[in-house]
């Protein structure tokens, strides 16, 4: 199984995203992740989709992604030729005596506490997809409350 | 001008002289418009889903584009069969849906469907139109997206207050400009050049003929190509009629039900090129295994179609007929053999002909026997439709396709198929004989359309092989189910011969006793429509 990021160009009309998901339920593909944002272009909708698969489903998809009508573009890399990025919202509650540890945890993973009650603490982290999997992995040993993650964003490394 | 008159006004600017639906309420403003708007015929169906089929066998005789409307919830949800078998099989469809009031949209009101969700995973494209205005836009383009590229249905969804808002000045797109659609035409010269290379070593080439010959009128350069180069041709079921049956170049239909011969010369080849064809898996046995011995060129307009089952050695992406032509008019043509008289003369060693059985009994008809008869005594330019079940397999084995058409539903098959897709082919073509050929099984699924074949005085031969039994299963049944023949047996049908009476028509019944050439003469000569009902033994099972 290998992954390929896919960045999808559509027009940004109603009914797109539901052709573009209905595409992958229909053929039995994976979504590991899909992100949807305008573009600078307000016609064009960017979506960023992860998916894993042999090679010729990872070539599949991108074809049947090409003959959609609405689709503009694929755009298709895998992780060490381009920059990409998820933000992860994690709860966790703490006390006295781990309240350090998960300090100096954020600190070592850039991550930035931005809200804090008495017994929990709400985490902000934007890295890639990989060190956003070692947070969780660290921060599971206190005790996490709830997790939102947006899902990978990603473009092509620049090149000139 | 109101949006449903834009509607008339836009089929009659792509010069649609005909279309097959059925009105309701959602649907209604639009039928009234073409009535006042325009000279288009409008064919009432007996059952929506038979106005997609009319429309598929419409659009399969003229080349163009075929078009059905019906209305909301129910009449777009039967329409759905029929999307989805003309999208299995690349047929070109405009299909337009009355939907309720955009106000009411999402409310779940009488006669509400989602429509445009329920069709997604089998339509080319779909558009729901929320602003009357852009009814001249969105038709341009829909006939553009069905008619062009790999062929296929679009919907048309129209709220009926869109259908009823005024609108200004109509004016019709002289053009269409999408900027995420354009469908590769020509074909890579490199990648032509190099098949003329594989073309020029291999001893033992093939062509495999697939319905993507047909529908990109590729036909008679490809039975030129053939020719020229003296190379075999198989085919898939639908690239039958590709060639004519008896061109000493053809050797049938490939695949689990075709002919051992045309499987064998497919396996034996060096060099196999498929043009316009799926590599599915009821043509190809194991696709994955193909490119073992052989160099593959696939030829298709389809880039997903390329690699989706099985890699090729030399992928080429465009329209055969432009490929073709491209390739017939290279010079290094003429550095390919053009004789293969080694390579033909042992698959003329393994081409047995089938001997056809005399009638076992009184009671029933070979079915080989029959279909010789039947090839003989129908005109040489017939359309020949074949249904879906033990007869589409007999079909595909023993007719023989002259100068005639075959037509069938060969990836979704739809029972039920043959007789409304007769109808819309007969009213392509009013000259030219049309026969439907089905079980009772696929009859009693579309026998209602029997009124539209009299409304429309399309005289259409109806030929049903009676077995009693959905002989298909049964076969299945019998092969891997320890003959536990579970729901085939059909009891409590009608009598073919009072149901023909009951539809003013004349009524012929063959069985074993009787003369099949004079019997098949009398019914094929007679002027208006008929049934002919064949009585076929319930245990006949299809050739291996």
């Amino acid at each position: 199984m290998n992954n390929k990021i896919y960045s999808v160009l559509v027009e940004n009309r109603s009914g797109v995203l539901s052709k573009v998901a209905g595409l992958f339920s229909r053929r039995s593909f994976n979504i590991d992740s899909l992100v949807v944002g305008e573009t600078d272009d307000r016609n064009v909708s960017c979506m960023t989709i992860v998916s894993s698969g042999d090679e010729r489903t990872l070539e599949q998809i991108e074809k049947q992604l090409n003959k959609k009508i609405d689709v503009i573009k694929v755009k298709t890399f895998e992780e060490p030729s381009a920059v990409a990025r998820e933000l992860m919202l994690i709860k966790v509650r703490y006390n006295k005596s781990n309240r350090r540890d998960i300090m100096e945890n954020c600190e070592i993973m850039h991550a930035q506490i931005v809200n804090i009650s008495k017994s929990m603490m709400l985490i902000q982290i934007c890295d890639e997809p990989e060190n956003i999997k070692t947070f969780i992995a660290m921060m599971k040993s206190v005790s996490i409350v709830e997790i939102a993650r947006t899902g990978t964003v990603a473009l092509p490394k620049c090149a000139d | 001008m109101t949006g449903s008159d834009a509607m008339a006004r836009s089929l009659k600017e792509e010069g649609v002289e005909v279309l097959f639906g059925y009105t309701g309420a959602a649907i209604a403003p639009f039928y009234d418009s073409l009535a006042t708007e325009t000279k288009i015929h409008s064919v009432l169906v007996r059952t929506e889903q038979s106005a997609a089929h009319m429309a598929s066998g419409y659009a399969r005789m003229t080349g163009r584009v075929g078009v059905c409307a019906v209305t909301s919830g129910p009449g777009a949800t039967n329409l759905l069969t029929g999307i989805a078998t003309a999208f299995a099989d690349s047929i070109p469809l405009v299909c337009i849906t009355g939907q309720v009031n955009s106000a009411l949209i999402g409310s779940d009101v009488f006669q509400e469907a989602d429509i445009i969700g329920a069709a997604e995973s089998f339509v080319k494209y779909s558009y729901l139109i929320r602003d009357a205005a852009d009814i001249p836009q969105v038709f341009k383009e829909a006939f553009h997206i069905a008619g062009t590229g790999r062929k296929g249905p679009v919907l048309i969804d129209v709220p009926q207050d869109v259908m009823e808002a005024s609108i200004g000045k109509f004016h019709y797109p002289e053009s269409v400009s999408l900027r995420s659609y354009k469908p590769t035409v020509k074909g890579n010269v490199v990648q032509i050049r190099k098949v003329i290379t594989e073309l020029t070593k291999a001893e033992r080439p093939i062509l495999c003929v697939g319905g993507g010959v047909i529908s990109s009128g590729a036909v008679k350069i490809i039975r030129e190509f053939a020719h020229r180069f003296d190379i075999p041709v198989v085919s898939t079921m639908m690239g039958i009629g590709v060639m004519p049956t008896e061109d000493m170049l053809y050797f049938g239909m490939v695949g689990n039900n075709g002919e051992p011969a045309a499987n064998q010369a497919m396996n034996e080849s060096d060099l196999l090129l498929m043009v316009g064809a799926r590599v599915a898996d009821r043509a190809v046995n194991r696709p994955d295994l193909i490119t073992e011995n052989k160099v593959l060129v696939h030829i298709d307009v389809d880039p997903a179609e390329i690699g989706k089952n099985v890699g090729p050695t030399i992928p080429i992406v465009g329209d055969i007929r432009h490929i073709f032509t491209e390739l017939m008019e290279q010079e290094s043509l003429s550095k390919v053999p053009e004789n293969h008289s080694t390579w033909l003369n042992t698959l003329y060693a393994g081409k047995k002909s089938e001997r056809s059985v005399p009638a076992a009994s009184d009671e029933y008809v070979d079915p080989k026997a029959f279909y010789d008869a039947l090839s003989s005594a129908m005109d040489e330019d017939a359309v020949f439709v074949a249904d879906v079940g033990q007869n589409q397999i007999w079909s595909c084995r023993y007719v023989r396709v002259r100068a005639g058409r075959f037509l069938t539903s060969g990836g979704m098959g739809t029972m039920g198929y043959s007789i409304p897709a007769a109808i819309g082919a007969r009213i392509a073509c009013p000259d030219r004989q049309v026969l439907a050929v089905c079980g009772d099984g696929a009859f009693q699924m579309s026998m209602m359309e029997l009124a539209t074949m009299r409304q429309e005085h399309a005289a259409i031969k109806v030929i049903v092989l009676t077995n009693k039994r959905l002989g298909m299963v049964r076969e299945y049944q019998h092969m891997h189910l320890h003959d536990r023949y579970e729901m085939v047996k059909l009891e409590g049908d009608p009598d073919l011969k009072l149901v023909a009476e009951a539809y003013g028509m004349p009524y012929h019944r063959i069985d074993g006793k009787s003369a099949l050439d004079k019997e098949l003469g009398i019914f094929l000569r007679q002027e208006e429509a008929g049934i002919l009902e064949v009585m076929i033994d319930p245990d006949a099972l299809t050739p291996r």
